[in-house]
């Protein structure tokens, strides 16, 4: 998989026709096997997700059902981070403000009283959209170590924001007495109904991503992120392709922090904080950079496996650190390399 | 907003801008040097305070504790850099973030089950330990005019290491060229350990210098790391000089903004709209601040590194 991207200059192999992206040119055949392989781990991750309730059920296990809104919103925020990491190498350490923004945005509406999808969707977006075209304008003049941090830093301000406002609770959050309704109609707060709206809104956001991967628009941000040089001599200037990229991806986020408000009935801004964004970072890289489902893959293996170390021990950031390190240090690929049938070297 | 609350709050204003430019100065040599981030540098800052404190309980006096705990910062400093850090300075910067976001998950964890969460105070030393006036009616202790003093201190003692000394010189040079330097026949990783471990140092006595003012707690670096990006963005990467001024600016603009943000929104608001914009907009000034200054220097104010 081309993943990482190369420390030395991509060499141009010969053979390979000239407009075509890098990592398409060489392999077009290893690259559409890459995405059938994507697609059936998609495929599984989604028929697995709609028959969890059932199962549930089954086990008369109302946890799992919770915890799986969970897993499903944050593979959501991260499918978005991973449009703009895996694909752009943007490294945004801020996209959480994302997802509070969408919460905050959906329980301050339903404060005042605005209950209805038709008006909190449409403001969602666009405070999320608008938030990241101001800050993206800003951030994506800068490169390398000054994105990371200036992201990180307009994520802070956010939260900061959060926490001062006091009308809306500040430090201690704001609870919504109740979920979004649809047309007049308070359907989402049949837990089944919800679960399945949100697993609609996961594939939703996974098919949109993937149409954009692998549209021309796409294929811009990847060579973008290959070679920009190349690109802006072809006559293509990435700045905007990749503020679009960034905007799309914080609407999208902005949209799980939506679901999340709705799923807790209550946001804080304990939801931008920069651990969290951090995290969101971890379950795009753990799951496999450059590949969409591994996202999902990784947000429900971090969620897991916080869940499961939390159980062993109260301070299990105590092992999750350490193994985030050797991760890191040893683990190329992330998850998607584990699941067979992928290219060993790429 | 009278002038006697202006010049407190611009004194504590200098004691936050001394206290990120202690910890910014270790941040931006090894951005510089290494283009190494390193987000575990805040933890750097909490662990000195902890030393700090957990030497005290034995030693018994704040100069036994200061020692220690810088001791202390300094090893686990270089004990991190030969176990994680060096292995990663070839890496992308996201692999950098990725394991230094883990070290500070193990580190803010490692302390609280040690120390617990609940906050720890160092008591100040009795020398310092009172009050004096500056002007008519204005007391203001002498352990914060003490912190202030100390950081400028270092601030020259670092100028002068920075540009008048051999490894000041080799520290420049490989802020403006490591590839350069190392082909010169210079020990680059050494060099860059003997940076990391004092950028360490620096950071845990911002910590120790903090301890008696404000609480110790785990996670308390994590904050002043974000403040202290924020100044080196603004500063430039690798400029030490550019650390200084802009730890102080931002100082000043934080610890100002916050003090009168309210008052000055009272100007154009109702009081009870100030009273919920003010603090908002204080909280928020510092990045309008690095926008500003990234939307016309991109480098920053002060780039090491050409072009």
């Amino acid at each position: 998989m081309t993943t990482i991207p190369p420390k030395t200059p991509p060499q141009t192999s010969p053979q390979a026709p000239v407009e075509a992206p890098a990592g398409m040119a060489t392999a077009p055949v290893a690259a559409s096997r890459r995405w059938t392989r994507e697609t059936l781990i998609a495929l599984t991750a989604f028929a697995l997700f709609a028959l969890l309730p059932v199962l549930a059920a089954g086990l008369e296990d109302t946890f799992m059902v919770f915890f799986a809104i969970r897993v499903m919103v944050f593979a959501i925020a991260a499918v978005s981070l991973s449009l703009i990491l895996g694909f752009g190498a943007l490294v945004s350490f801020g996209h959480a403000a994302y997802l509070g923004l969408g919460a905050y945005s959906v329980a301050i509406l339903a404060e005042h009283g605005y209950w209805d999808v038709t008006i909190s969707l449409p403001v969602t977006l666009l405070v999320c959209g608008l938030f990241a075209a101001v800050t993206g304008a800003i951030c994506l003049k800068t490169r390398g170590v000054y994105f990371i941090m200036i992201t990180l830093a307009f994520g802070q301000m956010a939260y900061y924001t959060a926490t001062s406002l006091s009308a809306y609770g500040g430090d201690d959050g704001l609870t919504m007495w109740g979920r979004t309704e649809i047309l007049g109609s308070g359907m989402l707060s049949d837990r089944t109904t919800f679960y399945y709206v949100v697993l609609g809104v996961l594939i939703f956001c996974y098919v949109l991503a993937r149409m954009i991967v692998a549209s021309r628009f796409g294929r811009v941000l990847q060579g973008a992120k290959q070679s920009e040089m190349r690109l802006r001599a072809i006559g293509i200037d990435p700045y905007w392709y990749r503020l679009v990229a960034y905007v799309i991806a914080g609407m999208m986020a902005g949209l799980a922090g939506a679901l999340l408000a709705n799923a807790a009935e209550f946001v804080s801004p304990a939801y931008m904080t920069w651990h969290r964004s951090g995290e969101l970072i971890v379950m795009v890289v753990l799951g496999g950079l450059g590949s969409l489902a591994g996202s999902i893959i990784g947000a429900a293996s971090f969620l897991v496996l916080e869940e499961l170390l939390s159980h062993v021990t109260e301070h299990w950031r105590l092992i999750f650190g350490p193994f985030l390190v050797l991760v890191v240090l040893f683990g190329k690929g992330g998850l998607m390399a584990l699941i067979p049938g992928g290219r060993k070297n790429d | 907003m009278s002038a006697t609350l202006f010049a407190v709050q611009t004194l504590n204003g200098l004691q936050l801008g001394i206290l990120l430019f202690l910890i910014a100065a270790g941040l931006t040599l090894v951005f510089g040097v290494m283009d190494f981030i390193n987000l575990a540098h805040g933890v750097q800052y909490m662990l000195g305070a902890y030393l700090a404190v957990a030497a005290y309980a034995v030693t018994g006096t704040f100069w036994g504790a200061l020692v220690l705990g810088l001791a202390g910062a300094l090893v686990i400093g270089l004990l991190l850099e030969v176990l994680v850090f060096r292995h990663l300075y070839d890496r992308d910067h996201l692999d950098q973030v990725l394991a230094t976001f883990g070290i500070i998950l193990f580190l803010n964890e490692a302390v609280k089950a040690i120390w617990g969460s609940t906050p720890l105070t160092l008591p100040m030393p009795e020398v310092l330990d009172g009050s004096f006036e500056l002007m008519d009616g204005l007391l203001y202790p002498v352990y914060r005019i003490a912190l202030i003093v100390a950081g400028l201190a270092v601030a020259v003692l670092l100028y002068v290491l920075v540009s008048k000394t051999r490894v000041g010189m080799l520290v420049r040079a490989g802020a403006t060229n490591a590839p350069m330097v190392a082909a010169l026949g210079v020990d680059i990783r050494r060099l860059f350990m003997l940076v990391f471990g004092f950028g360490a140092m620096l950071a845990g006595f911002a910590g120790i210098l903090a301890a008696p003012i404000l609480v110790v707690e785990p996670g308390m670096g994590d904050n002043l790391l974000i403040l202290a990006f924020v100044v080196i963005v603004i500063g430039g990467i690798g400029s030490i000089r550019g650390a200084f001024l802009a730890a102080l600016i931002v100082g000043l603009v934080d610890t100002l903004g916050r003090g009168f943000a309210t008052d000055i929104a009272k100007l154009a608001l109702s009081p009870s709209a100030a009273n919920d914009v003010g603090p908002a907009i204080a909280s928020m000034l510092i990045y309008v601040l690095m926008a500003a200054v990234l939307f016309f220097r991109p480098s920053g104010l002060f780039p090491a590194r050409g072009g």
